[in-house]
């Protein structure tokens, strides 16, 4: 079953005839994503990719009903990209865009309130469900259908994980980058919520970073809710105070924000802590035995 | 990115929060005419002298000082100007003063008791709406005030519909006790300040103490403002506030460079794509028996001009003693990000620190293998958990 796309989901890209678009809608199609078309204001009517440009998301989802969007549209500009979508009734709304000013977020955020959709990201690598539809910038060969469930706050790190799980002679469901700003569309509870509610899940991967109290959330939700191992891992043990660490989201403010106190607050709601990123795939192994 | 506060009075004061009024001075003798202009401004015969760095607790370093008299304004400005100002949020060495702000006098007597109230306006990421954060217990460290009475610190959430309202304006002063001119002049104050915050792209004003004065005035004694970096596309004329002398000089090239780094402590340097695994790589180093040297995330584009940057940039620290390289190719080719590491290595030519090199992903055995036959001081690995030894052995 997987979550949140699979392979009847109809995929527009918004930003599709810009390179970063371009390029990753082509790597999209070859890995058997069904897109079906882009959104470029002003080169409606166009072909690009042998797939139709439409001047807005409104177009796109009349002619080709669309479900799901991609979004590589510039900063500047997301915010309003990701409300155009949510307007035009897609369902699932993906934001590989970074930077997108705060204050532009804070808008998005009480736009989709009350609209019947789910944002990932921004600031993230998307959405991956193997052998279904690739959603987003990750490499598609390292995945290998399967039956765990991957959510994480960043790209690469996403990718060691997706790696050492296939490595381990494992699979995905489906991995989830959420994405590292402040304010993101889908929290880390959210996500693993899906996953636990999965048929076809049978183990989840969590990965933070320090930083917010997403972690200790899903920490505690999960010690409530969980029917499933969870096999975690939080970055930045070694990250100074005070100090933004790539991600604009990953500060340590309080002393609530650091990677030992989350990790401490996961271990006492019964999640498999790993203290090195490279023991996520031995630990699944030893947890699913 | 972070103000000094004369900047971020100015700011202020353009959006028409009171603040405590100053001049700014780079020498001795600016700092005593903007004393004299204060005078014939607002009458204030005393001044204070306020060493602008960016960082806080510039008081407890001897930072702040009060002058009586002209001759004081001199003497100390010559002293805090070009000091080392060690505060508890600076490093052992501290800060080079560069400028003071001659500000006017506040604390004068009068009617009624000064008091001093503490405010911030900053994001609730729990929520994703702004909030105004604020506390009776002005002029303290207002986590030691968390810490201890957390009863006394009261927040105002703002509904980004509609933006900061009148009745939560008037909550904010009923809540610091506030009555007659006092109250109104705090209404005025918070509405002007969350539109100040608003209207710049703000991500936190620091406020502390805001000061009520003996005759009923509300006005900001100190002003930390830090601006969103993704939003200054709309603000170019705040953009020019920017003060490099106040930044690592290393981090500043590393960033004209395009390079995300943050200059550490530690011994061993490290070169990753990506901010989550380039902290997961810090980690790394940290459980090898090591300590990251720095944090830097190369980007997608690992190719010869920024490995090789990145690489120069690494090695300005004396104290690194090995080099941890963490490519995760995944669009990028693992076999390209080797020739560009192998191309680096040799226009530097004289490296002297061992190098780990752990490439993986598309291509990765075939740039192992390249890396292995490259003749350099290189040592290459696959999986993660190999890199981590390799440090081990080196520097453990």
């Amino acid at each position: 079953m997987s979550v949140l796309v699979n392979k009847d989901s109809k995929v527009i890209v918004q930003g599709f005839t810009g390179s970063e678009g371009t390029f990753h809608a082509g790597q999209m199609i070859e890995a058997g994503t069904q897109v079906v078309g882009g959104v470029t204001p002003g080169k409606g009517g166009q072909s690009h990719l042998e797939r139709p440009v439409f001047n807005t998301v409104a177009d796109a989802v009349k002619e080709t009903g669309a479900d799901v969007s991609i979004i590589f549209v510039p900063p500047a500009f997301a915010g309003d990209a990701i409300m155009e979508a949510a307007e035009a009734g897609i369902k699932v709304i993906v934001a590989i865009t970074e930077g997108i000013p705060v204050k532009d977020m804070i808008t998005v955020k009480e736009y989709l309130a009350d609209k019947n959709c789910r944002l990932i990201g921004p600031n993230c690598p998307g959405v991956m469900t193997p052998g279904g539809a690739k959603v987003g910038i990750m490499p598609a060969f390292i995945f290998n259908p399967g039956r765990i469930g991957i959510v994480s706050k960043s790209g690469t790190l996403t990718y060691e994980a997706v790696d050492q799980i296939t490595k381990a002679g494992m699979g995905q469901s489906t991995a989830i980058g959420i994405g590292g700003d402040p304010i993101i569309g889908t929290s880390m509870k959210e996500a693993i919520e899906l996953l636990m509610n999965d048929s076809e899940t049978d183990g989840i991967v969590m990965i933070g970073e320090i930083g917010g109290q997403m972690e200790a959330e899903a920490a505690h939700w999960i010690k409530e809710n969980g029917t499933k191992p969870v096999v975690g891992f939080i970055a930045g043990e070694t990250a100074p105070k005070g100090r933004t660490m790539g991600h604009a989201g990953a500060i340590v403010g309080g002393s609530e924000d650091t990677a030992q106190a989350k990790k401490a607050i996961m271990r006492e709601c019964g999640i498999h802590v790993v203290d090195s990123p490279a023991d996520i795939g031995t630990k699944m192994t030893e947890v699913l035995a | 990115m972070n103000l000094h506060e004369y900047q971020g009075k100015d700011i202020l004061a353009s959006f028409g929060v009171r603040v405590q009024r100053g001049i700014v001075a780079s020498t001795p003798d600016e700092a005593v005419a903007a004393a004299k202009k204060l005078n014939e401004e607002t009458g204030t015969s005393w001044w204070v002298v306020k060493a602008q760095i960016h960082a806080g607790g510039r008081g407890k370093g001897g930072g702040v000082k009060l002058a009586k008299s002209l001759d004081d304004v001199r003497s100390l400005s010559e002293e805090i100007l070009g000091m080392m100002l060690v505060t508890p949020q600076t490093s052992a060495e501290g800060k080079l003063v560069n400028q003071v702000l001659i500000a006017e006098d506040v604390y004068y007597p009068g009617e009624s008791e000064t008091s001093e109230i503490y405010m911030s306006v900053l994001l609730n990421r729990n929520t994703g709406r702004n909030m105004i954060m604020y506390s009776t217990e002005g002029g303290m460290d207002i986590e030691e005030v968390a810490d201890k009475t957390p009863e006394l610190i009261f927040t105002e959430e703002i509904d980004p519909k509609v933006g900061l309202q009148g009745f939560q304006a008037r909550k904010i002063a009923f809540n610091l006790g506030l009555s007659g001119t006092a109250f109104k002049e705090m209404v005025k104050f918070v509405s002007s300040l969350y539109k100040a915050y608003d209207g710049i792209d703000a991500s936190l004003f620091e406020i502390n103490p805001v000061l009520k004065t003996s005759d009923d005035k509300i006005l900001a004694v100190d002003a930390k403002v830090t601006l969103d970096d993704n939003g200054l596309f709309r603000h170019k004329d705040y953009a020019e506030l920017r003060d490099k002398r106040e930044e690592d000089p290393i981090d500043v090239e590393a960033g004209e460079a395009g390079l995300n780094f943050v200059n550490l402590d530690g011994n061993v340097g490290c070169m990753v794509n990506g901010a989550g695994l380039a902290m997961a790589t810090m980690d790394i180093i940290k459980m090898a028996g090591g300590n990251p040297a720095n944090f830097l995330d190369v980007g997608g584009t690992a190719d010869a001009a920024r490995v090789e940057k990145a690489f120069r940039i690494i090695l300005q620290d004396d104290n690194v003693k090995a080099i941890l390289v963490n490519i995760f190719g995944g669009i990028v080719r693992c076999d390209r990000v080797a020739q560009g590491i192998i191309d680096a290595y040799k226009n530097i030519e004289n490296i002297s620190v061992p190098i780990i090199v752990r490439l993986q992903g598309t291509n990765a055995e075939l740039a192992k293998e390249m890396i292995d036959n490259s003749g350099l001081e290189v040592h290459s690995a696959i999986a993660l958990a190999e890199a981590a030894s390799k440090v081990q052995e080196l520097v453990g």
